[in-house]
């Protein structure tokens, strides 16, 4: 069995608030390391078998039709052993 | 004349823009998300809610339920297709509309008395009204924020294709104040604020939103 993982980010001219408010909240409990945060969503799909360079296009396609809406953002699709 | 009103699972401004269709001399149909059929309408409008428990993004499942690919065919035949708040996040998602709605810049859900400026009177949805008129409706959204590159936004603004535009502060942080835009033929309008809430006095703030509903007709009477 093999995990594909989807993750889909906001793209980086649209402004992302919920990362704003992650941001804005970490040096208040002491972390200050950050200098932006960007939040966005991962998708773990499991699969019987090691994928094929077939069935990696077709989540490539997925990702594009209905996990992420390419209007506002990107994805990228691996392979997680 | 009739004018479909499609219920998705978690949508809640079905009743309320069935009504409004009413109010303004239609006659209101039910579609069931899951319908294969449009009973023979003449213009359907998505109502506002929280379809499909705004999973994924706001309209990404409902855009594909079975009564969207019918309404999709239609709205690109030209039949008259209203979305209104959630409803505007379906057409976006459904490319009916460009652009995408995104979380309010201030992260809060919105709801109160929202003053806009009708900047197009040429479409199906707003002929009742005179371009420059100030309305007041409505606004409730947690996702309201219309996004879009630097290249629509020119396109829109050239176009004419932006139909209202919040006056006063920007509530959600859309480019250009955007509440409202059109498709290219004028018969696809999607709206951020709610006009189906303000059609008398009785039960909104105005009766300014009923404009929406009778324009259709006028429209349709063309």
């Amino acid at each position: 069995m093999a995990k594909i993982v989807v993750d889909v980010m906001l793209k980086p001219e649209i402004l992302d608030p919920q990362g704003v408010a992650v941001s804005a909240a970490l040096p208040r409990l002491g972390f200050t390391f950050a200098k932006s945060v960007r939040q966005g969503k991962r998708f773990e799909i499991e699969i019987d078998g090691d994928p094929t360079p077939a069935q990696l296009a077709e989540v490539a396609k997925a990702a594009e039709t209905l996990l992420a809406n390419p209007v506002i953002e990107t994805f990228t699709v691996r392979v997680e052993k | 004349m009739k004018v479909g009103v499609v219920t998705f699972p978690g949508t809640l401004d079905d009743r309320d823009a069935a009504r409004a269709v009413t109010h303004a001399g239609t006659t209101a149909i039910s579609l069931w998300h899951n319908d294969a059929d449009l009973k023979g309408v003449d213009a359907v409008i998505l109502p506002g809610g929280f379809s499909y428990g705004d999973y994924l993004r706001c309209g990404a499942i409902s855009r594909f339920a079975p009564v969207m690919e019918k309404i999709i065919d239609a709205a690109n035949d030209g039949m008259p297709l209203l979305g209104i708040c959630n409803g505007f996040q379906v057409l976006c998602e459904a490319h009916l509309l460009p652009g995408a709605l995104t979380r309010n810049h201030e992260l809060h859900f919105l709801c109160r008395d929202q003053k806009l400026e009708i900047t197009n009177n040429q479409t199906a949805w707003t002929s009742s009204y005179s371009v420059g008129q100030e309305i007041v409706i409505p606004l409730k959204n947690g996702e309201g924020s219309f996004q879009c590159d630097d290249a629509t936004l020119a396109a829109l603004e050239g176009e004419g294709r932006i139909i209202a535009r919040y006056i006063g502060e920007n509530p959600n942080g859309s480019r250009n104040k955007i509440a409202g835009i059109t498709n290219e033929r004028g018969n696809v309008v999607g709206l951020m604020p709610h006009p189906e809430h303000a059609i008398d006095t009785l039960t909104g703030p105005t009766a300014d939103g009923l404009g929406f509903f009778t324009s259709l007709l006028k429209a349709m009477v063309k």
